[in-house]
């Protein structure tokens, strides 16, 4: 009996709780569609999210594709087909690795920070102070904040791409001696424009799945410090977890 | 006007299972100084952040002027906020601006007046509380008593008609106690606001109150003139206002 009750308290609180993250999204997007949007805390946010997460994104970018060079080569030897290197690694990076990766990277880097910042501007009341003056902070919080996730996810991604496909190159081409012109002519031949449409859409949507996980567990976060650092941990497991998700059900819808 | 500017008549509140407030009665005339005091954890901020709409009764209403507030919404509720003004207990500064910032804010937000006038006012008002030269600073570079005083200049910029002031002098040294207080007389004075404020400086809110209501057991157990509360004989205001740790309320 025990265990039937505290299962169905469990239950009761999850789905209190994604209803609430349902009507936080619906709002917010309710404000974004209200202007007057505020242009300069937009572009604070897209330095926050983008510019500050660049050197992250370099670097795993440059090494994922520098290990699938190395990885999908030792497999497409395999079947003597290594001229396909070029078209294996640029699409596992397009369509699949580039989004993810670089959303689970953001999250980690700027998505946290997110949450941290926002958790103590509701306990030190600083939203409460907002409400006071009548200025909504849905509109100075967390539209610019979606807003430049969905600005700034898509950019980070093509720039982990790009970098990927230039480690494979560089592991595929200099050092396991594959032609150059085979390396990125194959590319040009096999992967079409519904690939780069597939990886957009997904980064598109993972920026919008992470500053919604990171704004509301800040928003809602508990009190003191204790609160802040549980709404932050919160926001990176439940971002990282629901970007896999998704992305299993965009990537079966999509194919 | 008729009738007084803020009625509270009743208002319960609780915070699963813990009930802070059990039928809170008082009412704030326009222009007067009405002083809460009462003992830490008993409430009081909890009943300020009632009379913002930031909190809900469960039970009970709050009227001002006529207005009941918890069936506000949306651009009336703003309307009514917009009168207010608050200092919150932490001060509540946006600590990623600067102080100067943080006064001028409301201005930017809510009004259109050029740089020029927005600068000239925001320093006029740092200026009377006496940071005119800390303008460049961030909330987390000054003292807390620094910025006790600049979330007082901010919740004054926009000259609202009623001014709710949590613990403004709580953790100040006794002449910035004393200098925070004159300038809040002096201010009343000049823009005859009306003042809640909550405060645990006793006998110096004596001085400056018109009215003192004392907050105890989630209810106002006696509200009068300074005068009348000094010589009160119930003995939670007795024992209370004289700090005796003997009497009817029990440190816990
Ligand atoms: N949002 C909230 N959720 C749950 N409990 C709360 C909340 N706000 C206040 N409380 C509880 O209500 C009680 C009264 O708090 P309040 O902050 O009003 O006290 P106070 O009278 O202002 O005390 P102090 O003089 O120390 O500032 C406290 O026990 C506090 O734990
Ligand atoms: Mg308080």
């Amino acid at each position: 009996m025990r265990i039937l009750r505290l299962l169905g308290e469990w239950v009761l609180t999850s789905l209190r709780g994604g209803g609430r993250m349902m009507i936080f999204l619906g709002t917010a997007l309710f404000w974004i569609f209200l202007p007057p949007l505020k242009w300069r805390r937009m572009i604070a946010r897209i330095h926050f999210i983008g510019a500050k997460s660049l050197v992250v994104i370099l670097l795993t970018g440059a090494f994922t594709g520098m290990v699938l060079g190395l990885q999908v080569f030792y497999t497409l030897t395999k079947f003597g087909s290594e001229a396909f290197l070029g078209p294996a690694v640029a699409l596992s990076l397009i369509r699949e690795l580039g989004p993810v990766l670089c959303a689970l990277m953001v999250t980690g880097r700027a998505g946290s920070a997110l949450t941290a910042e926002i958790g103590i501007m509701r306990i030190t009341e600083q939203i409460d102070a907002l409400t006071a003056m009548a200025l909504n902070p849905m509109r100075y919080l967390i539209v610019p904040t979606i807003l430049a996730g969905l600005i700034a996810f898509p950019l980070l991604t093509a720039i982990f791409d790009l970098v990927g496909i230039y480690g494979g190159y560089l592991v595929g081409v200099k050092l396991l001696g594959i032609g150059e012109g085979t390396y990125f002519g194959e590319m040009e031949t096999y992967v079409d424009l519904w690939d780069i449409t597939q990886g957009i859409l997904k980064s598109l949507s993972f920026g919008l799945l992470v500053t919604w996980v990171c704004c509301y567990k800040g928003f809602y976060a508990g009190y003191g410090a204790e609160g802040v650092s549980r709404a932050t941990t919160e926001a990176v497991v439940l971002s990282s977890v629901l970007i896999l998700v998704w992305d299993y059900f965009v990537g079966s819808v999509l194919l | 006007m008729s009738g007084p500017m803020v009625e509270i008549r009743n208002v319960h509140k609780s915070f699963g299972g813990q009930q802070v407030l059990r039928g809170v009665d008082l009412q704030v005339t326009q222009g007067e100084i009405l002083v809460i005091i009462g003992r830490s954890g008993g409430g009081k901020s909890v009943l300020l952040k009632h009379l913002m709409g930031l909190l809900k009764p469960d039970q009970g209403e709050i009227m001002i002027s006529g207005q009941e507030i918890s069936r506000l919404r949306g651009r009336e509720l703003d309307q009514l906020r917009e009168r207010f003004g608050v200092v919150f207990q932490g001060g509540a500064l946006f600590d990623s601006l600067t102080v100067f910032e943080n006064v001028a804010f409301p201005l930017r937000e809510k009004t259109r007046l050029p740089e020029e006038a927005i600068r000239e006012k925001a320093l006029t008002l740092l200026k009377q509380v006496g940071l005119a030269d800390m303008g460049h600073k961030y909330p987390a570079e000054v003292s807390g008593g620094m910025r006790k005083r600049v979330a007082l200049a901010r919740a004054l910029t926009m000259e609202p008609e009623v001014v709710l002031f949590d613990e403004p002098t709580t953790g100040l040294d006794p002449i910035m106690v004393n200098a925070i207080h004159r300038l809040i007389l002096d201010l009343h004075r000049r823009v005859g606001f009306t003042a809640i404020l909550v405060s645990h400086e006793i006998p110096e809110i004596f001085g400056i109150a018109d009215r003192v209501a004392m907050l105890h057991r989630g209810a106002v157990v006696e509200a009068g003139t300074p005068e009348a509360i000094q010589a009160s004989t119930n003995p939670v205001v007795r024992q209370f206002i004289t700090g005796d740790p003997e009497g009817p309320i029990q440190p816990d």
